[in-house]
């Protein structure tokens, strides 16, 4: 079972990607990709959550006890999501508006929690970094996908940073269903088939 | 009076907490599966999410805003669901076995809902006063319910549906909520 150090980081690109082989954490994903530009910066502060509580889960993993070792977790990742709320209040506040209530919770996002019991609990340090670090980039990019085809088709524009991007040119009619509500749930459906086709031994 | 009533239909179809705010949907798709886990999960969240959304509005309104302890709000109020599920856990398991059983192990998993924590901070945001926060939890609670409920008995038909390999399981599950979802949109502007 023992991997090596590469495979730890690898393993969350491909493997074991959020959302779609660990199907967990789904809210923000459905939730913040009508834009790249949000998805981009829910996944990069999931990333720095990820990564941070997994440092400080595995580095603490001997001291706190068993039984309350769910409560010690959330806190510490509670922490962490409030330094991310701040600093983004304070240097990225548009986006921050943009993402609202789903800033905060992150604290309850099942990846990260799940990370941190299944893998940073049991792990060293670097290990742990390493882990949190490739779950998080695969999050980010699988958030970025599903955006870029959502406002794609949605908006006809893709918005990487602040400024909308024309890509299908203005007399695109845009598919708006695919912005709606409904549409991230069958995008992400789709995408999901696509690649369990593509994945397929 | 006529007000709240608005907010509690906005609450359970308009602005419903799964279909429309995505809140919640690791168990929407985790528990959909049997009806029977479905009605479960649906119980616990309606006992869980009303004491919850009281019990942090007060946390919030007399603790954190009189000590202008405002920034401490995600911490707080994860610290306050957690131990308010343990108790519920524990309170039940003592005095009433039988709905600790019909509610059983999807319990524990509520803390990690974010249906529960997305209320709280949702009443905060919309500055409820004590009985709109009140009236909202319970009916986004009840439209949590049924959505849960609606879907795991399509689900439950698609089990006998001849479904293409890749799209199975989660893909299809997906697929369904987007159609399900799709209805709950006509109800917009209802209100």
């Amino acid at each position: 079972m023992a991997r090596s150090i590469v495979q730890e980081f690898t393993k969350g690109l491909w493997d074991e990607v959020p959302p779609f082989r660990l199907v967990l954490g789904l809210c923000p994903v459905l939730a913040v990709t009508k834009s790249v530009e949000n998805g981009i910066g829910m996944g990069v502060a999931t990333t720095f959550v990820l990564v941070c509580s997994n440092v400080l889960v595995s580095m603490l993993r001997k001291v706190i006890p068993a039984k309350v070792r769910i409560a010690c977790f959330i806190i510490i990742i509670a922490t962490f999501v409030t330094v991310v709320e701040l600093v983004m209040q304070a240097f990225a506040y548009p986006l921050f508006l943009k993402l609202g209530i789903f800033i905060p919770l992150i604290v309850v996002n099942c990846i990260v929690l799940g990370r941190s019991e299944a893998f940073a609990s049991k792990n060293g340090m670097f290990r742990s970094l390493l882990d949190g670090l490739g779950i998080g980039i695969g999050f980010t990019l699988s958030l970025s996908a599903l955006a870029a085809v959502r406002e794609l088709l949605g908006t006809g524009d893709l918005t990487i940073w602040e400024k909308p991007i024309q890509v299908f040119g203005p007399s695109y009619q845009p598919f708006s269903f695919m912005v709606e509500a409904p549409g991230a749930f069958v995008a992400l459906g789709l995408m999901l088939c696509l690649m369990n086709l593509v994945g397929k031994k | 009076m006529g007000d709240l009533i608005v907010l509690a239909i906005s609450c359970i179809l308009i602005n419903n907490i799964l279909l429309a705010q995505f809140l919640g949907n690791c168990p929407f798709l985790g528990t959909s599966k049997k009806m029977e886990t479905a009605v479960g999960m649906a119980m616990a969240v309606v006992f869980v999410l009303v004491m919850a959304g009281v019990i942090t509005w007060v946390t919030n309104t007399y603790f954190l805003q009189k000590l202008g302890l405002e920034y401490l709000r995600t911490v707080a109020f994860i610290l306050v669901i957690a131990s308010l599920v343990q108790f519920v856990e524990m309170f039940l398991k003592k005095s009433i076995p039988a709905l600790y059983a019909g509610l059983g192990i999807f319990l524990p998993l509520i803390t990690t809902n974010c249906a529960v924590m997305g209320v709280c901070l949702i009443n905060i945001n919309e500055e409820y006063n004590f009985l709109q926060a009140l009236v909202a939890s319970f009916s986004y609670a009840v439209g949590f319910g049924l959505a849960l409920i609606l879907f795991a008995g399509v689900r439950e038909r698609i089990l006998l549906a001849r479904v293409p390999r890749p799209l199975q399981d989660t893909a299809i599950a997906l697929v369904t909520a987007g159609i399900l979802s799709l209805t709950f949109m006509a109800f917009k502007g209802m209100v």
